[in-house]
């Protein structure tokens, strides 16, 4: 059996982070994407488009991430679709986030005053200049902060793909849990370095809000 | 010859009926104040003649032109009909100064400099040149109001609809209000408001229209329906608001 001193369980652990941080970067990337051009759609007054939308928030926010995963990972590749656990880690999250963020924004824009909508439209304003010039200037300074706020499910939701065989921060803590037996320390440490990645986004997020609360 | 023409319009939410066949024609020039107790139909009136509401049966005409909610009509009769809200409806994150030129830049595609002097000359107008580069939000209610009256006259309407624009002001603030009003009425652009301020009505109207569930009750010159209503339900009205 090989040794691992803390040094080289830190070391690979760090490693590791970094796999977690470029997911949590593509899925909120995908995620965030994929969200704008559902909230566009949901804008449209077009009754299919809104359903659409509706479907998609309630069945990716109404099932376990992790099964959503597993349908990605082992459902695709059954349908003759090869994909890999990286793939399948990235899909499955970008429908997560997309999902939870399409819910945040509409908060976010229905907060707005509905004479917003009409002054804009007295005015001779067509619905995407309204879009742009009035309604999402506003509704991003609110945004901002419950979107940062979100990513940190984001960054914890990235653990689940270790299930699926994506080696990331928690699936080598796994692994050297297994080499070494020290579950104490492993995961003291895996869950320390989660939280540094987490608590900066919340005290980001917390003094976003404070910032655009105090009115401007 | 009419700008604003109104025929037999009846408009439903549901089940309920609010406006029960209007016939109204208000000609350019004209200072027309609607009178009548809330849930009136009043608003609403005023929300179809430019196109934020739906009809369903009648017919309006603004400038000769058929007025509907479609959104291309709608922005076809925003160059007529400029609109002023009871809530002033500023854009909060642009200046005084960008509200006003927002509309003249990317709707009516004037250049920068242009739209900026339009904008100038309607703040100079209603007394808040000095105000051009501060928020919304660092005025009173009245000085807001003012700018949206700038706002809308700076896209050159041809009837300005004001939506009981003074109900969300201070006591103290409704007269700065009314006094641009009357300016713009000596100036000769046609006003339509729905207006609960009888002494604006009485001195600066040219025509009172009482409206009483959903129909144009009674009208007229306003010195002689505001002193000599003719049906009961305008005594009763004027019994109250006085």
């Amino acid at each position: 059996m090989i040794e691992f001193s803390n040094y080289d369980i830190l070391r690979n652990l760090l490693f590791a982070t970094q796999w977690t941080i470029l997911l949590s970067l593509a899925a909120f990337i995908g995620g965030t994407t994929v969200a704008l051009t559902l909230t566009a759609m949901r804008l449209t007054r077009n009754p299919v488009m809104q359903r659409i939308v509706k479907i998609y928030v309630e069945l990716f926010q109404g099932t376990p991430l992790l099964m959503q995963m597993f349908l990605c990972f082992f459902g695709l590749s059954m349908l003759g679709y090869e994909i890999s656990a990286w793939g399948a880690a990235i899909l499955s999250l970008t429908f997560f986030t997309s999902a939870f963020l399409v819910e945040i924004w509409r908060g976010c824009i229905d907060t707005l005053p509905k004479g917003q909508w009409e002054a804009s439209r007295c005015l001779g304003l067509s619905f995407l200049q309204t879009l742009r010039f009035i309604i999402l200037p506003q509704a991003i300074r609110v945004a901002t902060a419950p979107t940062v706020g979100f990513s940190v499910q984001v960054i914890k939701g990235t653990a689940l793909a270790s299930v699926i065989g994506f080696v990331e921060l928690t699936k080598v803590g796994t692994m050297l849990n297994n080499a070494t037996f020290e579950p104490f320390k492993i995961f003291t440490l895996v869950a320390l370095i989660y939280f540094m990645l987490c608590y900066p986004l919340s005290l980001y997020s917390k003094h976003l809000e404070k910032k655009f609360n105090v009115s401007r | 010859m009419s700008l604003v023409n109104l025929h037999q319009v009846h408009k439903y939410y549901g089940d309920h009926h609010v406006l029960k066949g209007i016939d109204l024609d208000i000609k350019a020039g004209e200072v027309v104040s609607i009178i009548g107790k809330s849930g009136s139909g009043k608003s609403t009136l005023l929300r179809c003649i430019n196109g934020l509401e739906q009809y369903q049966e009648g017919g309006i005409t603004v400038d000769g032109k058929e007025v509907t909610t479609e959104d291309i009509q709608v922005r076809r009769l925003a160059l007529s009909v400029g609109m002023i809200f009871q809530n002033f409806n500023l854009f909060p994150h642009m200046t005084v100064g960008e509200n006003v030129m927002l509309a003249p830049t990317i709707v009516l595609k004037k250049s920068k400099a242009e739209a900026e002097a339009t904008a100038r000359a309607m703040l100079e107008k209603v007394g808040l040149a000095e105000k051009f580069d501060s928020f919304p939000e660092k005025l009173s209610g009245g000085q807001q109001q003012r700018v949206a009256i700038a706002r809308a006259l700076a896209m050159s309407p041809k009837v300005l609809l004001c939506d009981e624009i003074t109900s969300a002001l201070d006591p103290e603030l409704v007269g700065e209000v009314l006094k641009v009003l009357e300016q713009l009425a000596k100036e000769g652009i046609t006003l339509v408001l729905v207006t609960h301020e009888m002494n604006f009505a009485r001195d600066v109207g040219s025509r009172v229209v009482f409206m009483h569930q959903g129909k144009v009750w009674e009208q007229g010159d306003p010195k002689t329906i505001l002193s000599n209503p003719q049906t009961d339900e305008l005594k009763q009205f004027m019994g109250a608001v006085l």
